[in-house]
């Protein structure tokens, strides 16, 4: 038999199909479809359409992220909308305002496992390849056909095989490798493509480490990505409560389109500069610009290990003066578990503002730019005009990197801070 | 001229333009295409906006629509006045979004590489056919299925007519 890709496997099995072969076209049938904030744009397609029978209600996962707590009148209907749709319809897995992230969410709680394919309103669905999962963005028509259909029509894609070998240097971690990764093959460089993730570094890497990697591929394009799930893999579902899941391997043999090989070792901590994240240099090349905001958040880097590495840089300094540093914590779990154990203190005394679980300034609110300021922020998104003015920029990079920056009030290498501080 | 053929006065952009420069985050509250169509490249200021809402055709590099599944990114055009878009590549969500909100969206580099600034555009999606003022270019026609949804006039349309 011919050896198969992750992406061939997964969408034989989600659409009952043999020998799929890349740009076939399929009916799919997700095991979950995630909405956000845009839930609400869902349940008035829904009305619009006038069905009330849904294909299976237990696939649905509705998770209050973007806007979280609502912030005007508007928003708080449409998260009212969503609570009574989801009492109504008898939605388990909803997820209100409180409760942080969707993808982080969603995998904290065990729905999310190895071999399934998820559909998400949002574009970084692409991390629930963290789990070994198949999961892919799409718009919120897409969602409410298939909370009615149960299916959605799908391109089996080509695949890019991207080994990542060696260890990192002192100050430089997963998300300096894929800005770097980003950097090189362009923001279209892995479009309408699977992304597989191997080699000794990923291997060694934690689950909250390989979101990171998955979350980021879709910024070069990709389709879905995927790390192969190991025994760290099963210590986390175990821990999450995920049963009963078939993990999908691709075949020895099978085709790349593409095959890559990053060494760590020859890395540096990474700077993704205005306004495109493929605008990637090493962090000496911008040290020294001025920031006026420094951001930790999002669903690629406000993880609780993410947050423990900021509170390790940021502990015994002080945020520099004029400078606003804004926690946003990926989850309540997380948030919790940091406050539990000294780390959200740690932030505090550096002078950093804790926000709520959730999208926070990564979705324009809090923490908006007035016009001609800058923000160090360590999600997966630069572009023009998203954290407020359009006259402001956004640069990316590791949750080291930005509390480096935020105790030097400008772009610095965490190496820096970290050796003074021994 | 059959039906499926649409186009006009086209409006150009180079590459990896990005759903928040389409549409900036703070307009999802809304879903109204009209409503949306006023904030359309909002960031890129008034004259590029004002000569969107005088054109029919938007005209693209690589990666056109790269970031965000907000489908609002395709639907905003639409109440732009934006018939079809044509571009080098487009960023895989957005196309999706664009076949969803009924948006012709037509991959042809060649088509791309002919417009100036002046040259009407003409997109015949089911013969596979650009028109670039006099010159002609082929690319694969949709599978069967995308046209369908198209006739429709997007992906729930469609879904209401066969439910119907």
């Amino acid at each position: 038999m011919t050896p198969k890709t992750f992406a061939q496997k997964a969408l034989e099995r989600a659409s009952g199909e043999q020998d799929l072969a890349p740009g076939q076209i399929v009916d799919a049938y997700p095991d979950l479809y995630m909405s956000h904030t845009a839930s609400w744009r869902c349940i008035r397609t829904l009305e619009r359409m006038g069905v009330e029978q849904l294909y299976d209600v237990g696939r649905i996962a509705m998770v209050m992220d973007h806007i979280s707590p609502a912030q005007t009148a508007k928003t708080a209907a449409d998260h009212q909308l969503c609570r009574e749709f989801a009492q109504r319809m008898g939605v388990r897995h909803f997820f209100d305002v409180n409760a942080g992230i969707a993808h982080i969410v969603l995998m904290e709680h065990g729905l999310i496992k190895p071999g399934q394919l998820v559909i998400g309103t949002d574009s970084h669905s692409t991390i629930y390849g963290a789990l070994g999962a198949f999961g892919t963005g799409v718009g919120f028509s897409e969602i409410t056909a298939a909370w009615v259909t149960g299916k959605l029509w799908m391109k089996v894609p080509q695949s890019i095989r991207v080994e990542v070998e060696g260890e990192l240097p002192a100050g430089t971690y997963p998300k300096d490798v894929m800005l770097r990764l980003i950097g090189d093959l362009g923001a279209d460089g892995a479009t309408y493509c699977s992304v597989e993730f191997g080699g000794s570094f990923t291997e060694a890497m934690s689950v909250s480490e390989r979101m990171t990697f998955c979350n980021l591929a879709m910024e070069m394009g990709a389709k879905n990505a995927f790390v192969a799930p190991d025994e760290t893999t099963v210590g986390y579902l175990d821990e999450a409560g995920a049963r009963d899941y078939e993990v999908l391997l691709p075949d020895p043999g099978a085709q790349y389109q593409r095959r890559l090989t990053v060494d760590g070792s020859s890395l540096t901590p990474q700077v993704a500069v205005p306004h495109t994240v493929d605008n990637v240099v090493g962090v000496d090349e911008v040290a020294g610009t001025k920031v006026n905001q420094v951001f930790i958040g999002s669903c690629a880097n406000a993880k609780y290990d993410d947050l423990a590495i900021a509170a390790r840089v940021l502990a015994g300094h002080r945020v520099a003066d004029g400078v606003r540093l804004i926690v946003t914590p990926a989850s309540a779990t997380v948030m919790a578990k940091a406050a539990a154990d000294g780390i959200v203190s740690t932030l505090i005394e550096a002078g950093a503002m804790i926000t709520n679980p959730g999208c926070g300034a990564c979705a324009g609110n809090g923490g908006a730019m007035a016009d001609g300021e800058a923000t160090f922020s360590t999600a997966n998104r630069n572009f023009q005009g998203r954290m407020g003015s359009y006259d402001s920029k956004i640069y990316l990079g590791s949750p080291a990197t930005a509390a480096a920056t935020a105790i030097r009030g400008s772009i610095a290498h965490p190496a820096e801070i970290m050796a003074v501080a021994g | 001229m059959t039906d499926t053929r649409t186009g006009g006065a086209p409006i150009l952009f180079g590459d990896d333009v990005n759903t928040d420069v389409i549409i900036p985050g703070r307009y999802l509250v809304s879903i109204d295409p009209q409503e949306l169509g006023e904030h359309a490249f909002e960031p890129l200021g008034r004259e590029v906006q004002e000569h969107l809402r005088r054109s029919d055709v938007l005209v693209a590099g690589r990666n056109f629509g790269c970031g965000s599944a907000r489908e609002q990114a395709a639907s905003c055009l639409i109440g732009a006045g934006i018939k079809a878009v044509l571009a080098v590549s487009f960023s895989r969500v957005f196309f999706r979004n664009a076949i969803n909100t009924g948006l012709i969206a037509v991959e042809c580099p060649e088509a791309v590489a002919a417009v100036g600034e002046d040259t009407p555009v003409w997109v015949d999606h089911d013969a596979g056919v650009v028109e670039v003022g006099e010159q002609r270019f082929g690319f694969a026609p949709y599978p069967q299925g995308i046209k369908d949804i198209l006739a429709s006039g997007g992906l729930i349309p469609y879904l209401m007519r066969r439910n119907a």
